[in-house]
């Protein structure tokens, strides 16, 4: 069976580190020189807007359904012992802690991610990225660093929506459905939730699936073959692994947070 | 009197000096096991334009890339304007590139700007010049290339032609010495295709330029070639005028001038022989 000769096993990891070595690379470019690309901030406005303009739709909508979910769910388990008045601090501390960020991470994957691995994908196979080289213009510093910090500055803020957004959803099914008592509800989260540790603890998940979404979807549209087939199985990828990634990283962030 | 750019010479009189503007010295490249050129030499005369022909596969374009410094040679020198392309570092390939235009062969447009930011895209990149400046600017190029009412066009809404009409205004927006055209003419219409011809040699001669096509269609580069080279199987077929080039006595530049379907590149792909597939002749009576 030829997938077990030690030479093709080598070739696979050898490659395999190649592939990583590229991929810190590059990561470290972002952040050196793509640091530069910070001081035009119009190329990182305009994406911002791009990324978080056009996945806010989507964020809010699930957000909502997502709070109207946790609504009822949760009065189902507290009102069977007595305690369906600490509603609002369940459904907040559920979100902004561990819904908030990880569902708006997946979501902007979907959303966001994949038409950055096609756009990149796109623009290598259109030989955009090319004779932006033979231009002298480094396609590193022009076109992927303002999309990456874009995508980190703006995953905080839509997992922040998210999270509003579902905590509305929360109180609509709660109070004005089920008749938990406002003043409870409220008063619950507002004694209950924590700005550092729990509201902080979000954020800072956040950003970190903000970093390895828009890495890894700006990576895969730059390493795409550049063919129409290349660019979809990129895509393709993209959504696997930042998937995985993110849910992945979400329980070593919260292991450590619990542990600190 | 010469200009002096940091690193380079820029000399008003190219017939004055005396080096070629782009010259392979023992040039080999190859991807993997696969040799692409092996061992080549030839020289760019400076303000002329240089056809590159071959058979598809056979490197032209990777002659390019070796140019613009987006591969390195394997052994041997590539110089551009004296200087080895790849012994230059980063900021130096980066000032040698300012110096090239390079069209490519659809024209690599940027999809999400108009037709005017495309042009304008080296201008803003490297100048610091003003927008009105830019917009003087952005606008003569675009006039040279027939297309100064086309500027508010999204790349989308243009032609095959139009669109490589565009690149080759941003090719020559910061006004290189070399210009690169990667098959120019693939894919356009008759019209389209002598307009870009027409252009071609119009630029050169009224810029300066040198420059370099890549492409396929004999009677069009041609007529508008001082120097043909003609590339296969890894190296030099045949070299010279397109005169001197037609009347060349070697099989395979015989075969390629004349477009004749078989000779020394086969028509057939290799296999086995016809009477194994088919049996012997008078078949299976």
């Amino acid at each position: 069976m030829s997938w077990l000769k030690p030479a093709d096993a080598g070739f696979a990891v050898r490659s395999k580190l190649a592939d990583l070595g590229y991929g810190a690379k590059l990561f470290l470019r972002l952040m050196v020189r793509g640091a530069q690309s910070l001081r035009r901030f119009g190329l990182v406005r305009d994406q911002i807007h791009f990324l978080g303009n056009y996945s806010l739709a989507i964020i809010a909508v699930s957000g909502l359904f997502v709070g109207f979910v946790l609504g009822l769910q949760m009065y189902y388990a507290l009102q069977r012992y007595g305690s369906s008045e600490a509603l609002g601090l369940l459904v907040a501390l559920s979100l902004v802690r561990e819904l908030g960020p990880v569902v708006a991470a997946l979501l902007f994957t979907g959303r966001a991610g994949t038409s950055l691995t096609a756009e990149i994908g796109l623009m290598k196979a259109g030989e955009q990225l090319s004779a932006m080289e033979m231009m002298a213009v480094d396609p590193v510093q022009r076109i992927l660093a303002p999309r990456f910090w874009a995508g980190v500055i703006t995953m905080p803020l839509l997992a922040a929506v998210f999270s509003a957004v579902g905590i509305m959803g929360g109180y609509v099914v709660g109070v004005l459905m089920l008749g938990v008592d406002p003043g409870a509800f409220w008063g619950q989260m507002q004694g209950g939730v924590d700005v550092w540790r729990d509201v902080g603890n979000g954020v800072i998940k956040s950003i970190v699936f903000g970093f390895t979404v828009t890495f890894i979807a700006l990576l895969q549209g730059f390493v795409a073959q550049p063919t129409p087939e290349g660019v979809s199985r990129a895509t393709t990828r993209t959504v696997v692994m930042a998937s995985l990634s993110v849910l992945g990283l979400d329980f070593l962030l919260t292991a450590m947070m619990f542990s600190i | 009197m010469p200009v002096k750019a940091p690193g380079f010479f820029i000399e008003m009189d190219p017939a004055a000096l005396p080096h070629p503007f782009v010259e392979f010295r023992d040039v080999s490249f190859g991807y993997g096991a696969r040799a692409i050129l092996d061992r080549v030499s030839f020289a760019v005369p400076r303000g002329k334009v240089t056809a590159l022909m071959g058979a598809s596969g056979g490197g032209k374009t990777t002659v390019l890339r070796l140019i613009g410094g987006q591969q390195r040679a394997q052994r041997g020198e590539v110089l551009f304007d004296g200087r080895d392309v790849g012994k230059l570092d980063a900021a130096g390939m980066y000032l040698a590139r300012r110096r090239m235009g390079m069209l490519f062969q659809f024209g690599a447009l940027f999809t999400d700007m108009s037709v005017f930011d495309n042009v304008a895209f080296p201008l803003r990149e490297h100048t610091q010049l003003s927008e009105a400046l830019v917009r003087d600017i952005v606008l003569m190029k675009l006039d040279a290339v027939g297309l100064r009412g086309a500027r508010d066009l999204m790349p989308s809404e243009v032609s095959g032609g139009m669109a490589r009409r565009v690149a080759l205004a941003r090719a020559i927006a910061l006004d290189p010495d070399l210009v690169m055209y990667d098959e120019p003419f693939a894919g356009l219409d008759p019209i389209s295709l002598g307009t870009a011809a027409r252009l071609i040699r119009q630029l050169n001669d009224t810029l300066g330029l040198t420059s370099i096509v890549v492409s396929h269609d004999l009677e069009e580069t041609f007529r508008i070639a001082d120097h043909v080279i003609i590339l296969a199987n890894g190296g030099i077929a045949a070299q010279g005028t397109p005169n001197e080039v037609r009347e060349s006595a070697d099989p395979l530049v015989h075969q390629f001038v004349n477009a004749l379907p078989d000779g020394p590149v086969h028509f057939h792909y290799p296999g086995v022989g016809i009477e194994d597939d088919f049996g012997n002749e008078g078949g299976r009576s």
